[in-house]
């Protein structure tokens, strides 16, 4: 059945790429925070430290017998060794010129103040963090300006951010699995109101139309709603053909009976030999739109119930018994014997007893009608392997070979049957019902000169 | 001034001028040991003597046939110079003077290494995996023991200091220590000592008084100790006083108020032509390069002088070093002190 529905996306795909989308830009944006976090922070600790350093150093500059002295503390940059292995690069200038250190550090800032300069620059190849800060002195009444420059290369900055980049890819990366296992698992329970009212509709009989009565979400008001409404029409609709159906069938079949009447009637009265013909044919045509609407009727019938099949245990010898002893006056009235052979044990199948009968009755006629006048029809009913097989074999000319593949289609009649009165409906009506039920209509001549052949199969119950 | 006194095994030495780039930097001994036409040649740079590390290089090539390693000694400073102002191609450079060793380094004159073997090293034994430490080596004080006979020995400074004013006789024109003008290690030593005790200044004042003989080698200084020309050599190398001196003559004290530890250190100059060989040799000295160094210990014996001495101060690689080799801190630090020992 879904192979006639059309396809487009599917709410739990969706709802799932939408949830995990959701979960890896949440991540994403977590793992770029925090990093961006962590990395303020680290730098801001190395900016601390060497600021600490350069103020270590300024601290130490002093006037002694009138010369400037600046005896770098040991701390100053072993405190910058506690931290990384980073190299440690400075410069000590008074009043602009290079008085100890590294003469060919990068330039820091023009001081604006007395507060710690910070620079980000390279040196030999490395990126480095300077901190520059400038401390105002006063030797024999002369201001004096001492500048220190400490600089760090970023190396344990970028070891201590790539440790952390590492940690917290991993929570990002913990917490988008954790979201994804729960996105999957709502998007899934989201889903699940939904398939279990397609399965308790679709596991539902034929004439259960109820209006589904168990709780669902609000959100599927709607649509249970509109189920409900589509199922009480339905009901409605099919009760009305059933109607139609009946009303037909009397309305057709009545008049009929009346005219056929009519003119039997009408023969006895008639003796002129050409009118007695006449009303001959006549009734042999009423005879034959009769049966026709009753075929029409039938096969409607067998249609509608084929489409709706309502299956219970059916026990098909009593079945076949029954259908046979209907038909005994039709085959005496020609002479013909019924040869019946049904196993005494109860055989079963699943199905609807009245199509089944139905099919078994056309079968019969067909026998009895297409066989010569005192001749055979054998009934048989055996099982095999699986399944139950019903044959109903006579001695007439059998199928037309050229028209064995098509005799099931409606309104096609063997090309030896003119002379016999049909609705080419029969075959059809016999052929939906196994298919209906599983089954198959085979249809064989038992031999060249004819004999037809046709065998019912329907799987055991 | 460098009179390094070789008495060593001369046939082991051959001064090779020829084989070597015209040098800028005193050499002072330089050895060969491996095939002439060898395939590959690790050129080492070193301050340690060639005498104790002949047998470590054959130990390293015993299996490597197609390897020479020629090493050439050098001062620490000169060393300093050869590395930093030349460019020299050097493929390894081995320093006791820990201090211009990290200097070099910082300065991004070196290159990394890591194997397994560095890996393993203490914290402290490396540094940037540019500069590894091989061994172990206090500043003892070595006394002689003719001197000081019917003296009581001392265990720390205070009590050397003690002892020296109650005996001023004794110890007069027979005091020994490093000349920091021209020794690396020897200031590398008083800086270490200056900046954990005052007690330094105090024995250095002391010491000036007696009219202190000023050394560049600890070698010297230990000889002299033997042969009793000196009562007492302060901040001598304790691996070569108990590797050379004759226990008899001589005591190795290692104070107990602190023991200042030396590292001897390699790295590899980032000019190296032979970079894995270099690294090789790095592993070996680690594993094996403490025996080279007479006395010495393991740096993978974290608590060898537990028992002797309470106080160890193992000079700390990092950038702390560099500030006793800026150029005013070294002034005023020497001006300091030869104020204070040459009075």
């Amino acid at each position: 059945m879904s192979g006639s529905i059309r396809l487009r996306g599917s709410i739990q795909r969706r709802l799932i790429v939408q949830l995990l989308t959701g979960a890896a830009l949440l991540a994403t944006l977590m793992f770029l925070v925090v990093q961006s976090y962590a990395r303020d922070l680290a730098g801001q600790s190395q900016d601390e430290i060497l600021a600490a350093s350069v103020t270590a150093i300024l601290d130490s500059a002093a006037v002694r017998n009138g010369d400037l002295t600046v005896d770098i503390p040991y701390f100053a940059f072993s405190m910058l060794g506690n931290i990384s292995e980073d190299r440690v690069f400075y410069t000590i200038t008074r009043n602009g010129e290079f008085l100890t250190g590294y003469p060919d550090l990068p330039k820091p800032m023009a001081a604006t103040d007395t507060a710690p300069r910070f620079r980000t620059d390279s040196y030999d190849g490395e990126s480095i963090r300077m901190v520059t800060a400038t401390r105002r002195m006063s030797i024999n009444g002369q201001p004096d300006f001492i500048e220190v420059t400490v600089a760090q290369t970023r190396y344990g900055l970028r070891q201590q951010l790539a440790g952390i980049s590492r940690t917290v890819a991993g929570f990002g990366l913990g917490f988008f699995v954790i979201a994804a296992l729960f996105g999957i698992l709502a998007a899934q329970s989201a889903i699940q109101p939904l398939r279990q009212l397609a399965g308790s509709v679709s596991r539902r009989g034929l004439s259960d139309l109820r209006p589904v009565s168990a709780p669902v979400p609000a959100e599927m008001e709607v649509l249970v709603g509109a189920l409900n409404g589509f199922m009480s029409r339905l009901k409605a609709s099919l009760a009305r053909s059933e109607d139609l159906i009946a009303e037909a069938a009397h309305r057709v079949r009545t008049p009929l009976t009346t005219v056929r009447t009519q003119a039997e009637i009408t023969l006895r009265r008639v003796d002129k030999p050409q009118n007695r013909q006449a009303v001959r044919e006549m009734i042999r045509a009423i005879d034959e739109s009769s049966r026709a609407a009753g075929q029409l009727l039938d096969h409607a019938m067998v249609s509608f119930r084929s489409d709706h099949l309502e299956v219970e245990d059916v026990e098909i010898c009593r079945l076949t018994r029954d259908a046979v002893s209907r038909v005994v006056p039709m085959a005496d009235l020609r002479d013909i014997e019924l040869d019946v052979t049904i196993p005494e044990a109860a055989i079963c199948v699943k199905g609807d007893a009245i199509l089944l009968q139905s099919a078994l009755l056309n079968l019969l006629d067909n026998a009895i009608k297409y066989s010569p006048p005192d001749s055979r029809v054998y009934v048989t009913v055996r099982v095999v392997e699986t399944g139950v097989e019903i044959t109903v074999q006579d001695n007439g000319e059998g199928f037309p070979k050229a028209d064995m593949g098509r005799l099931t289609r409606r309104f096609v009649r063997g090309s030896n049957t003119e002379t016999v009165v049909g609705s080419g409906l029969g075959l059809t009506i016999v052929n939906e019902v196994a298919r209906a039920h599983g089954g198959q209509l085979l249809l064989t001549n038992s031999s060249e000169k004819g004999g037809a052949c046709a065998s019912l199969y329907f799987p055991l119950a | 001034m460098r009179k390094f006194v070789l008495s060593l095994g001369l046939s082991l030495l051959c001064w090779q001028w020829a084989a070597l780039p015209l040098q800028a930097f005193e050499i002072e001994d330089h050895i060969s040991v491996g095939p002439a036409d060898a395939r590959q040649v690790l050129r080492v740079i070193s301050n340690g003597d060639a005498e104790f590390f002949e047998p470590t290089i054959r130990d390293f090539l015993s299996s490597r046939p197609d390897v020479r390693v020629d090493y050439t000694v050098a001062s620490s400073s000169e060393l300093m110079v050869a590395m930093g102002r030349e460019g020299h191609n050097v493929d390894l450079a081995i320093s006791s003077a820990t201090d211009l060793q990290t200097k070099l380094v910082n300065d991004g004159l070196s290159r990394k290494y890591v194997s397994s073997v560095t890996a393993q090293l203490p914290e402290w034994a490396r540094w940037r995996d540019n500069l590894f430490a091989f061994t172990q080596e206090p500043a003892a004080i070595v006394l002689s023991r003719s001197a000081l006979a019917g003296l009581p020995i001392p265990k720390s400074r205070q009590e050397l200091i003690g002892l020296m004013r109650e005996h001023p006789d004794r110890f007069e024109g027979k005091v020994g220590t490093y000349d920091l003008q021209t020794s690396g290690l020897g200031y590398l030593f008083a800086t270490q000592d200056a900046r954990t005790s005052e007690t330094y200044w105090r024995l250095s004042e002391v010491m000036g008084s007696f009219g202190v003989k000023l050394y560049c080698c600890s070698s010297q200084m230990i000889d002299d100790v033997s042969s009793g020309e000196l009562a007492l050599a302060y901040n001598v190398l304790g691996s070569y006083a108990r590797a050379k001196g004759n226990p008899d003559e001589v005591i190795v004290m290692l104070p107990q108020d602190y023991t200042i530890i030396m590292m001897r250190t390699a790295f590899i100059p980032k000019t190296s032509e032979a970079p894995e060989l270099a690294g090789l040799f790095i592993d070996h000295l680690i594993a094996r390069g403490w025996e080279a160094a007479p006395g010495a210990v393991s740096v993978s014996e974290e608590d060898a002088w537990t028992g002797e001495a309470q106080a160890l101060r193992r000079i700390r690689m990092g950038p702390g070093l560099l500030v006793y080799l800026d150029r005013l801190k070294k002034a005023a630090f020497l001006s300091e002190w030869s104020s204070a020992i040459l009075q």
